[in-house]
């Protein structure tokens, strides 16, 4: 009962473990940095990298941009129930404009037909119809991408902090921190991530040469990528390619802080819903019914 | 619950009501057991009142909690938007038909409704042709633009405005850049389309469309690709 009995950390253990901390911080500090973390000299010398190494790659003058996140914007997206067809241009011309791999086929859109009778449900939703022409009789279409959380889990869960929320509310992927562990594609509850599970093959002459650090650059093998409101057109202030492409004109992008915007229009004017509302995710991605 | 108790969420109701665009003036005016009925009442509508102002879409509630609150949130287009012309591409006119003068200014006009046999065969009206024909839109005396239901001769550049004479709430859709497709820049200049480039005006029902190719299934072990 008199005896001293020492229940915390020795003096041992607690000098072995600081020195391990100091030693593990001085190795992350010392080394390769994320591409938002990079002083702007050293961003210029990776983004030059990038652009030789690519360049060389597709035997055509590649740009990669590092464009930061505009002053007072914050990006959103509406997408109208009522008048997409289930056409998937925007499936491709995305897959075009992103060069995203076409063997093993990457898509970051997603077109899940629904049947009329049951509304919007996930679990019995085909995305892999197949019909000579669309609209198919009683059924309607739900593109899903990424769906730009404000509350997004997928951030979260990142081992490495390789994915984050940019200052203009895009979540993007630095493609050189990924580690592959595909933690995000299990948080993700939109399935808008998508992992590289080979080396990506894009023929040279498909390759869209406009890229950004943070989009559509090359990809590895073995990395997780995802929709970025085609980062590469949206901060040069042009619509996304899936905007442009739709035949319907059922989508629609801009910027939530302009009261002018048409996405601003379509949250005062329609019937607005977000994707499993009740997981708290909060998306910037709308779906409204335009009649 | 006190007489003065109830007219004052009577009056308290009848306020939201207005709010809400429908008056209930009646109600103050009413006497004796009618009064404690229409009271009932008035609070009933105070109780709806409030849950249609409480309640709001998922879009309402972001961007009243995640978007700068403003005297700047604007309800409604401008009234100078409506009177604004928009500048579109040029109306999809059959090649070598225009200007529908070069044939119609040497035929003489004939009003009567029939089909049409020897030119325009082509056309199929689908578009209320129970009500409608050719010369509702189409100016009878200059063929080369068309005119709205005042008389008010419009170029086929502005056809929008005679489409929108019937669906208004299309036109107000459209100009606000949310009904159609919109290409260009989302915060500078954008391209509009007008109605007819993707509603054919005599049968305007969007046609369907081949989809692209379908997404592979992703292969399995032991499940062979389809």
């Amino acid at each position: 009962m008199s005896e001293h009995r020492p229940t915390g950390v020795t003096r041992r253990q607690f000098a072995s473990q600081a020195a391990a901390a100091a030693a593990g911080w001085i190795l992350t500090a010392c080394g390769p940095r994320r591409l938002h973390e990079m002083p702007r000299d050293r961003v210029r010398a990776a983004i030059r990298a990038m652009e030789q190494d690519y360049s060389a790659r597709l035997g055509r003058p590649v740009t990669v941009s590092d464009a930061p996140a505009l002053e007072g914007v914050e990006f959103g997206y509406a997408l109208d129930l009522s008048r997409c067809v289930g056409c998937r241009r925007c499936v491709h011309a995305c897959v075009a404009e992103n060069n995203q791999s076409r063997d093993p086929e990457v898509h970051w859109i997603r077109v899940l037909a629904m049947d009329n009778e049951k509304g919007i449900d996930f679990a019995h939703a085909d995305p892999y119809y197949q019909a000579d022409a669309v609209p198919e009789e009683g059924r309607f279409y739900v593109p899903v991408s990424c769906q730009q959380c404000r509350n997004a889990p997928c951030t979260k869960v990142c081992p490495t902090g390789a994915t984050w929320t940019e200052p203009d509310g895009i979540v993007v992927i630095d493609y050189d921190w990924c580690i592959g562990c595909r933690y995000c594609m299990a948080a993700c509850p939109y399935g808008a991530r998508h992992f590289n599970w080979k080396q990506p093959s894009l023929p040279a002459e498909r390759a869209n040469t406009r890229m950004h650090a943070l989009g559509n650059r090359l990809r590895p093998v073995g990395v997780v990528e995802k929709c970025t409101f085609c980062i590469q057109r949206a901060r040069d202030g042009r619509y996304p390619a899936c905007v442009e492409v739709c035949p319907a004109g059922a989508r629609k992008f801009g910027n939530l802080l302009d009261p002018e915007s048409e996405v601003r229009y379509v949250l005062e004017h329609k019937r607005v819903l977000v994707l499993k509302q009740e997981l708290n995710t909060v998306p910037k991605f709308f779906y409204f019914y335009g009649s | 619950m006190s007489g003065r108790n109830a007219e004052w969420r009577m009056q308290n109701a009848e306020c939201q009501m207005q709010n809400a665009g429908c008056g209930l003036h009646a109600a103050g005016a009413a006497t004796g057991p009618l009064r404690a009925r229409a009271a009932g009442f008035a609070r009933g509508a105070a109780v709806a009142a409030l849950t249609a102002l409480t309640a709001c879409s998922p879009g309402e509630h972001y961007a009243r909690t995640h978007l700068p609150a403003s005297g700047t949130r604007k309800l409604a287009p401008k009234a100078a938007a409506v009177v604004e012309r928009v500048e579109v591409p040029p109306p999809p006119i059959t090649e070598g038909l225009f200007p529908c003068s070069g044939c119609h200014a040497s035929m003489p006009v004939n009003r009567s409704r029939r089909p049409l046999t020897e030119m325009h065969g082509d056309i199929e009206l689908d578009h209320d042709e129970q009500h409608r024909w050719c010369l509702d839109c189409h100016d009878a005396e200059d063929r080369d633009v068309l005119h709205l239901a005042g008389g008010e001769r419009v170029p086929f550049e502005e056809s929008y405005r005679l489409c929108g004479q019937c669906h208004g709430e299309k036109l107000r859709d459209w100009r606000a850049g949310v009904h159609g497709r919109r290409t260009g820049q989302w915060n500078g200049h954008k391209g509009y389309l007008l109605c007819a480039h993707c509603h054919e005006p005599h049968r305007p029902r969007f046609r369907p469309i081949r989809p692209e190719p379908a997404p592979l299934r992703p292969a399995a072990p032991g499940r062979r690709p389809e």
